[in-house]
């Protein structure tokens, strides 16, 4: 081996990294080891903390919110494929539960916070996602759904 | 769920043992906290999460949940959330709710 190696970045650039597809069972559980899975896979590496965090927070709450709503009445798969590009990392999942109510997005409004008796315990998946993402779309393909998006990469 | 419980006068700290408060455990957290906190009658709780590396809105809610039954003679106060938790409590402005500290208050300088 050469002595003159050129130093290696410690994380390959992005548009070689090749996109992370997983399938996991729509369980909590699951959806725990399959966030774990991405962030020990090297796909984010070099990524800075705003975006694992957000990654994070948004890939769990869209996770188990198919685990408890598309999959509510009988078991199924998930499948994601994420591909981190310069824009950031790009999400897809599909699932084969029930379709959205509507056949659309829950909005996921700011809940304002009252007195401590009226305080929310629930309600607040959706507006941390929207909080975080862009180009969130949803589409019902073949008894499937489809839901992508972006967590930007404010480096880019 | 593991939680470890200690008593200082007035306070009662509770330190979770587990990194992750989420949809898997968060139930069984509401549940254990319930139990623990119904033990004691100490009126501040203090809930050191510095071992909680990740929350989500399940944990969130459940976190909630405790304040809101300990509520109106009990208080809830939180200490050690780490940078994802501090960002979920911060994007739901659940930090304008909660007593955050950066460490578990000393209890012992406030007695009396």
């Amino acid at each position: 081996m050469s002595p003159w190696q050129p130093a290696r970045s410690p994380a390959a650039p992005r548009k070689h990294r090749p996109p992370l597809r997983l399938t996991l069972p729509g369980t909590t559980d699951a959806v725990r080891h399959a966030l774990l899975e991405i962030f020990a896979s090297g796909l984010l590496d070099g990524s800075s903390d705003n975006l694992l965090s957000s990654a994070e927070i948004v890939l769990a709450e869209v996770l188990n919110n198919i685990v408890e709503h598309a999959y509510a009445a009988r078991a199924g798969d998930i499948r994601l494929l994420l591909s981190h590009t310069e824009t950031g990392l790009v999400c897809k999942v599909m699932d084969s539960g029930t379709a959205m109510p509507g056949l659309c997005l829950p909005k996921g409004d700011f809940q304002p916070l009252g007195q401590t008796a009226d305080l929310p315990e629930g309600g607040f998946g959706w507006f941390l996602i929207r909080s975080l993402v862009t180009e969130l779309t949803y589409q019902r393909i073949d008894g499937e759904n489809r839901l992508s998006f972006i967590l930007p990469d404010e480096q880019s | 769920m593991e939680l470890l419980a200690k008593e200082r006068g007035a306070m009662l700290v509770i330190r979770t043992t587990q990194d992750r408060i989420d949809a898997a455990s968060a139930i069984q957290f509401k549940d254990r906290m319930r139990d623990i906190t119904g033990a004691s009658a100490a009126p501040r709780v203090v809930l050191d999460m510095s071992n909680v590396a990740f929350l989500d809105s399940s944990g969130l809610g459940a976190v909630v949940a405790v304040l809101k039954a300990l509520a109106p003679d009990r208080t809830l106060e939180l200490s050690g959330l780490t940078p994802t938790v501090q960002k979920v409590f911060r994007l739901t402005r659940m930090d304008t709710i909660f007593t955050i500290h950066d460490a578990v208050p000393d209890g012992l300088r406030n007695v009396g």
